[in-house]
């Protein structure tokens, strides 16, 4: 033997998935919220998303470029990072605050945290919360123009104009809402107003199930999330059990968007299995809470931020106990 | 029972189908035969020849250099050569004799022929097996007879033969349960005559029907012998995982499996105490897997300990192409290496040879903490946290996450969607950790004299 073999510890074999393949699956699963929004709001819709995409990726390499950092194979984070920032616009948001968005999201958020995997913070929902703050009208302006399909979208239904479902139905009882402008069906698969990836329930869902089927995420963080928020709902709303406000609420706003993509973020949400399930529970029990008692509709997205602070403490108090050490703490034997 | 599995693991892609229909043949040694003194965990043997002795076949050339150790027996006969350090499979060099074959295989008196377990006394029985030089044949090499010695006898009431062989392209121990499966179930009657509380059970992944089947059948009559079907998981036969899926206790690493009332032997140590104690034949042979995508013509050996793996390697054909990875043992946890010209200890379960080496295609990249690692460390750890800790340096905070708990297994860095060299690290850490224990234990001896 005289050529070079490869030495290494073992093990010598990988499964073969990759950081930009998860991306991949996520950027797809994205896809049919992204193409609903565009179908409903229009090609204005498609500019925002591709503004929001572009501007996060050239973030990321500036701020590569300029910081020098060594030059890793790209692996399509900050394209998630854009496209689910885009999705969080109304249709009607100039395109300047994308760029502002993308590159807060990026710079602030996520590279001076020490960039991939070391964020504390979700940055697409970062960087919402801090537009939000900023520009509060341009972020919740959901007027569209009429008549006009560049910015109409195709879908050619009335009401987009309108305030959001759940902004109507908030201090009407529900019944009441959806006899004057939004019924269910409408809600479940998205021809309501409000920002362009959230309206449809059923795309999102489809995004969802495609991730949990592929393996990206696990039913923990959003079945937890979606199952306590509704409880809760149900409990100090004071409209009992009222499945159409329930279904409502579940569907209705940033919800689902949130709980399918946002809360179920890898470097943001808790590691440890038990710490993801008690890390959903506390993200329904804020959100209801919120969108019970604050003078807002709309809570998820400071849910989250809020829960992505408390990610160390859920993960230090849910560590697993070790293999056959389930029943007894630790016992230190050392010298 | 009811479970036939544990939380965690991976599939690895499994590479079975190279090698599981091959017989196993005798493999004939031409060239010198090279017996380390280290082929077991423990002191390493003493040398009890010259060189220039004559040796026969079945004797003993090497003594035991402690309680934990074993003694090493000739596989040919012949004169010893010399007695030098070697490179063996972990890369260091080890002192070994070696023998110049010569051919004529003479045996040492009564090797081979039959005796009747239930004459002996059960200590004549644990003389035996240590005397034949048997230790765990699936890796790990620890003197079978010390697990045959209990503390308290009574308390074992399975003895489990773990037949499951969950490490990639390894059908060295299928081909032993299809070819001498009368063997093993003699050697596990010869174990279970020693422990009356017990039963035995032979554990087997049910990606193996046909060994399930045979055992089954060469079980029937035995009342105290049954067969486990075990699910097709990697690591399903790492010991503690498997003592929880045979009987549901679960130990710890402060624990020995008879505390939980178990011993597990692998399939091949316990066809050799039958060898040792039925046969008179000290452990002198295993099965090994010659196989991967860089071998001609993938096969099973039955081979003389001692032998050439380059030896092995022409038998099986050669080469294809030039290899880049060469592994003795699994592609889980087997030992990479650089050479080739290094012999067959008992421990040798597979020669593996690859065209391409899947670590080099994922460059580390910084953990996105997706979890994979957590839901597939089967002893329920946290890796990405072992080897955070592993990186600062921080030994204690490594023991706090339960760090010494890690069997090494490599599930956390085979699923890292990163590349990032998860157990590796854990690895590095754990050593320097025992070291350091060690240094402490002897710096309080001293102090203490």
């Amino acid at each position: 033997m005289k050529e070079l073999v490869n030495v290494s510890a073992s093990p010598h074999d990988r499964s073969g998935k990759t950081t930009k393949s998860i991306m991949r699956d996520v950027v797809i699963a994205l896809l049919p919220a992204s193409a609903f929004g565009v179908f409903q709001f229009g090609f204005k819709a498609l500019l925002v998303l591709v503004t929001s995409v572009v501007s996060a990726v050239v973030a990321e390499f500036l701020w590569n470029h300029f910081m020098k950092k060594p030059k890793l194979p790209y692996e399509c984070s900050a394209v998630v990072t854009g496209l689910l920032l885009g999705l969080n616009f109304p249709v009607s948001i100039p395109l300047w605050i994308p760029v502002v968005g993308s590159a807060f999201a990026i710079i602030v958020v996520k590279q001076m945290y020490g960039g991939l995997g070391r964020n504390f913070m979700n940055p697409a929902l970062g960087a919402r919360c801090f537009l939000v703050i900023c520009f509060a009208g341009r972020m919740t302006d959901f007027a569209v123009e009429k008549g006009n399909v560049f910015v109409n979208g195709f879908a050619g239904v009335d009401g987009l104009s309108r305030a959001t479902p759940l902004g109507i139905i908030k201090d009407l009882p529900v019944t009441e809402a959806v006899g004057s402008s939004v019924s269910l069906s409408d809600m479940f698969f998205g021809f309501t107003g409000g920002v362009i990836g959230e309206t449809s329930a059923i795309a999102i869902l489809i995004g969802g199930i495609y991730l949990v089927v592929r393996k990206v995420i696990s039913l923990r963080i959003p079945l937890a999330y979606l199952i306590s928020c509704g409880a809760f709902m149900m409990i100090f709303s004071g409209r009992g059990f009222d499945c159409e406000y329930l279904a409502a609420q579940l569907i209705g706003g940033g919800l689902m968007l949130g709980a399918w993509f946002m809360a179920t973020d890898y470097v943001t949400s808790p590691i440890t299995p038990w710490g993801q399930i008690i890390y959903g529970i506390l993200l329904g029990v804020l959100t209801g809470l919120i969108r019970i008692c604050s003078s807002g509709a709309e809570g998820v997205s400071f849910t989250i931020i809020f829960c992505n602070l408390l990610v160390p403490l859920i993960e230090k108090m849910t560590m697993p106990k070790a293999f056959g050490l389930e029943k007894k703490p630790k016992k230190k034997k050392e010298a | 029972m009811g479970k036939d599995t544990f939380r965690g693991g991976i599939h690895p892609y499994e590479g079975k189908k190279l090698t599981e229909d091959k017989e196993a043949i005798p493999f004939i040694p031409k060239g010198d035969l090279v017996f380390p003194m280290s082929q077991h965990i423990g002191a390493p043997a003493k040398p009890v020849v010259a060189p220039g002795d004559h040796v026969l076949m079945g004797q003993t050339i090497a003594e035991a250099g402690g309680f934990v150790s074993s003694p090493i027996a000739c596989s040919v006969s012949g004169y010893v050569k010399e007695i030098k350090p070697v490179l063996t499979v972990s890369g260091s060099m080890v002192n070994a004799i070696i023998i110049e074959n010569d051919g004529l295989y003479e045996a040492v008196e009564g090797l081979g022929e039959d005796r009747d377990p239930s004459a002996l006394s059960r200590q004549e029985i644990r003389d035996i097996i240590r005397d034949a030089g048997i230790v765990g044949m699936g890796g790990a090499g620890f003197p079978t007879f010390i697990k045959l010695s209990p503390k308290n006898d009574a308390a074992i009431d399975t003895i489990i033969v773990n037949g499951s062989e969950c490490e990639p392209y390894l059908t060295s121990d299928y081909r032993v349960m299809l070819q001498e499966g009368e063997r093993l179930v003699g050697g596990l009657k010869i174990i279970l005559s020693l422990f009356d509380n017990a039963r035995g059970v032979i554990a087997i992944e049910d990606n193996k029907p046909k060994a399930i089947e045979h055992m089954k059948k060469l079980v029937s009559g035995e009342d105290r012998i049954s067969v486990k079907k075990v699910r097709t998981k990697y690591p399903e036969g790492a010991e503690r995982q498997l003592i929880s899926v045979v009987t549901g206790r679960k130990i710890n690493s402060s624990m020995l499996p008879a505390d939980a009332g178990c011993i597990v032997d692998n399939v091949d140590t316990v066809v050799a105490v039958y060898m040792a104690v039925a046969k008179r034949t000290p452990l002198m042979r295993r099965v090994v897997t010659v196989s991967g995508d860089a071998i001609a013509d993938p096969r099973n050996f039955i081979v003389k300990t001692g032998t050439n793996y380059n030896e092995l390697i022409e038998a099986a054909g050669g080469f294809t192409s030039t290899p880049v990875k060469m592994i003795s043992g699994g592609t889980m946890m087997g030992l990479s290496l650089f050479d080739t010209n290094i012999p067959v200890t008992k421990t040798s379960s597979a020669l593996l040879a690859f065209k391409e080496d899947p670590m080099e295609k994922v460059p580390t990249q910084p953990c996105i903490r997706c979890g994979r690692c957590v839901s597939a460390c089967p002893q329920h750890l946290v890796p990405q946290m072992l080897m955070d800790a592993a990186e600062r340096f921080d030994n204690d905070a490594f023991i706090a996450v339960s760090g010494m708990e890690c069997v090494e297994c490599g599930c956390c860095a085979y699923v890292c969607p990163s590349g990032r060299p998860l157990t590796q690290a854990i690895k590095e850490t754990r050593r320097s950790i025992l070291d350091d224990r060690k240094k402490k234990a002897a710096a309080a001896a001293a102090a203490g004299k």
